[in-house]
C-alpha cells in the first residue's frame, strides 16, 4: 500500500489539481440548467429553457455577437502579423534581433490594466471615441506577442533536417517554404490562432477601458454581476467551454490521422 | 533556447548568402512593429506626460494642463501605499501556490500519463474557454454565505455562523491563483515535455535515485518554463482588479482597483497614470532582476 501510494502519488495530486480545475466550470453548467429568471444563485429547478432561448436575457446576444466579431477580427490580424514576427526572429539573424525580442516581451510584461488606460488615454488625447474598432486595435496589440512566442516555439523545435533535405532535393526557398517549413509550423499558427481568440473573447480590462458604450460578453456579465447573472449567461459559457473542447480534440484526431 | 541557438548558429548559406532575402526579416517585421509601436509604445510615452499634468484651474472635469510635476508620483504613492504593497504581496502568494499546483500538474501529464497526455492536456486548458468573470463568479457563489463549502462547515462547527469565505483577502488570492493557472502549467508542461527521456534514464544508470534525477537533471533542464510560468502569473496577477473586486471587502483592494477608479469615477487622469507608471517600473525591475538570477536570458 505504501508502495503504491508513493508510486502514484504525482497522479493523485494532478487529480486534485484537475479537480479543483473543474468545480468553477461545473458549477457554471449546472446552473446553466437553472430555472431562475434573473438571481441565478440558487437552485430553483431543472429546465432547458435557457438553452432553447439563450437570447431571452436583455442585451446577452447583442454582448454575444459583438465578442465574436471583435474575437475572430483580432484573430486574423493579430495571426497574421505574429506569424511574420515569428519566422522573422526564429529563421533570421539581423541586426536589433534583441530589441526585437525585447518589444515583443514587454507588452506581456505590462499589466493589462496599463495597457487599456493608457491606450485610452492616448484616444481621448487624439480626440477618437472609444468603440468597436479601438478595441479591436487594442486586442491585437495584445495577442501579437502571444502568437510570436507560440509560433515562435513551433518553429525553434522544427528539425532543420527536414529543410535540408527539400534543399537537396533540388526545392528552391520558395518551394521549401511552401511544402515543407510551412506545413510544418501549421499547427503551432493554429494554437496561437487558437489562443488568441480566447484571449480577446475572454478580456474584460482592456476592452472595459477601449469599448465606449459598445457591450461585450464579458461587459455584459460584469455589468449583470450586481443584480445577478442571468442563467443564460452560464449557457454561452458552457457553449464555449464544450466548443473549445471539441475543437482541440478534432485537432488531436487530425493531428493523429496525419501522422498515420 | 538551445535548439534556438544551433538553429542560428548553423551555415544556412543558401539563406544568408542570397543578399535579396537580407531584408525579407525587416519586411516580415514592418508591421508587427508599426502597430506595437503606434498601439503600445506611443501610448505609454502619452500616459508618462499625462502623468505629470494637473487639475486645470476652471476645475472643468477631466481638464488637466502640463505642468511637469513629478510631485505626482510622490503623492501617488504615498496616498496608495498600502494598495501597492498588498498587490505584490498578493500576487506573490498566488504565484508560489500557482507554481506548488502547476509543477505538479504539469509533470504527472509530461511524464506519468502514458496515452492520457493529450487530453490530459486539453482538459488543463479548456476550463479557461469558461469565461473569467463566469468563473470567478462561480467561486463567489461557491464559498459564499448561502453556498456549500460554507454550510458544510457550519454544520461541522468548524465555522461560525457569522464568519465567511468570500470577501476576505485568502478568497481573494485564491481567485488570483485559480485565474491565473494556466499561464503557469502550459510553460512548465512545455519545457518538462522537451526533455529527452534517455538523460533521465542516464541519471538512473548512474545510480542516482529518483529524488536525485529530479533535483539535478529534470527540474534544472525545467527552469525556463518555471520562469515563464511565474512571471506570466506574477504580472497580471500583480494588476488584476476582477478578483478584489468580486471575492474581495474593501480592505483588500489592490492598485489596479484604485487605477479604475480614478479613471472611471474619479476621473483623476494624471493620478492613474503616476500609478500605472510606477506598478509598470516596479514590475519591470522585479522581472530584470529576476530573469538575471535565474539566468535565463532569451524568455521570449
Amino acid at each position: 500500500m505504501r508502495k503504491w501510494l508513493s508510486k502514484n502519488i504525482i497522479r493523485i495530486y494532478a487529480g486534485v489539481a484537475l479537480f479543483y480545475v473543474f468545480i468553477p466550470v461545473a458549477y457554471t453548467i449546472v446552473f446553466s440548467f437553472n430555472d431562475s429568471k434573473k438571481r441565478n444563485i440558487n437552485w430553483q429547478g431543472f429546465t432547458f429553457n435557457n438553452w432553447l432561448n439563450p437570447c431571452d436575457a436583455d442585451g446577452i446576444c447583442e454582448a454575444l455577437g459583438n465578442s465574436l466579431r471583435i474575437g475572430f477580427i483580432s484573430t486574423l490580424i493579430s495571426t497574421v502579423i505574429g506569424t511574420m514576427i515569428a519566422f522573422a526572429i526564429g529563421r533570421y539573424a539581423f541586426k536589433g534581433r534583441s530589441s526585437v525580442n525585447l518589444l515583443i516581451f514587454l507588452p506581456m510584461a505590462t499589466p493589462e490594466i496599463v495597457l487599456g488606460a493608457s491606450l485610452l488615454a492616448m484616444f481621448l488625447n487624439l480626440g477618437i471615441n472609444p468603440g468597436f474598432w479601438p478595441t479591436i486595435i487594442a486586442h491585437v496589440m495584445f495577442c501579437i506577442s502571444f502568437v510570436v512566442v507560440t509560433v515562435k516555439a513551433r518553429i525553434a523545435g522544427l528539425d532543420p533536417k527536414l529543410e535540408e533535405a527539400a534543399r537537396d532535393l533540388y526545392a528552391n526557398e520558395w518551394e521549401t517554404f511552401r511544402r515543407v517549413t510551412f506545413p510544418l509550423v501549421l499547427p503551432g499558427v493554429a494554437a496561437a490562432a487558437l489562443l488568441a481568440f480566447a484571449l480577446s473573447f475572454d478580456d474584460f480590462i482592456i476592452t472595459n477601458f477601449n469599448s465606449g458604450t459598445v457591450s461585450t460578453f464579458p461587459k455584459f456579465v460584469w455589468v449583470s454581476a450586481t443584480r445577478g447573472v442571468p442563467p443564460q449567461a452560464n449557457v454561452v459559457g458552457s457553449i464555449m467551454f464544450i466548443g473549445a473542447l471539441a475543437i482541440v480534440i478534432l485537432g488531436q484526431v487530425v493531428n493523429r490521422r496525419k501522422v498515420r | 533556447m538551445s535548439n534556438l541557438e544551433t538553429l542560428q548558429k548553423e551555415p544556412r548559406s543558401g539563406l544568408l548568402k542570397n543578399y535579396k532575402l537580407e531584408f525579407t526579416p525587416y519586411l516580415l517585421l514592418i508591421p508587427g512593429l508599426l502597430w506595437l509601436f503606434t498601439f503600445f509604445i506611443l501610448p505609454i510615452l502619452n500616459l508618462s506626460t499625462t502623468s505629470t499634468k494637473t487639475r486645470s484651474p476652471s476645475f472643468e472635469t477631466g481638464a488637466f494642463d502640463q505642468t511637469w510635476r513629478f510631485l505626482n508620483y510622490v503623492d501617488a504613492f504615498v496616498e496608495n501605499q498600502e494598495q501597492f504593497y498588498r498587490s505584490f504581496i498578493y500576487a506573490l502568494i498566488a504565484t508560489v501556490l500557482a507554481l506548488a499546483i502547476a509543477y505538479p500538474l504539469a509533470y504527472a501529464i509530461a511524464f506519468r500519463s502514458g496515452a492520457m497526455k493529450n487530453i490530459l492536456l486539453v482538459l488543463v486548458i479548456a476550463p479557461f474557454f469558461t469565461s473569467f468573470l463566469l468563473r470567478t463568479l462561480a467561486w463567489k457563489q461557491i464559498l459564499g454565505s448561502e453556498g456549500p463549502v460554507v454550510s458544510l462547515l457550519q454544520n461541522l462547527n468548524i465555522m461560525n455562523s457569522g464568519q465567511t469565505i468570500t470577501a476576505t483577502s485568502f478568497s481573494v488570492i485564491m481567485g488570483l491563483t485559480y485565474n491565473f493557472l494556466p499561464f503557469m502549467t502550459l510553460p512548465i508542461y512545455a519545457s518538462l515535455d522537451r526533455i529527452d527521456p534517455k538523460l533521465l534514464e542516464a541519471s538512473g544508470d548512474l545510480f542516482a535515485n529518483s529524488l536525485n534525477t529530479f533535483r539535478k537533471v529534470t527540474l534544472p533542464l525545467s527552469m525556463p518554463g518555471v520562469v515563464a510560468g511565474t512571471l506570466l502569473t506574477f504580472i497580471p496577477a500583480s494588476g488584476d482588479y476582477i478578483n478584489a473586486s468580486i471575492l474581495g471587502n474593501p480592505n483588500t483592494k489592490m492598485i489596479g482597483n484604485v487605477i479604475d477608479s480614478r479613471f472611471f469615477r474619479v476621473v483623476d487622469y494624471p493620478t492613474a497614470a503616476a500609478l500605472s507608471f510606477i506598478l509598470m517600473a516596479v514590475i519591470l525591475i522585479i522581472v530584470s532582476v529576476y530573469i538575471r538570477r535565474t539566468g535565463t536570458d532569451e524568455l521570449v
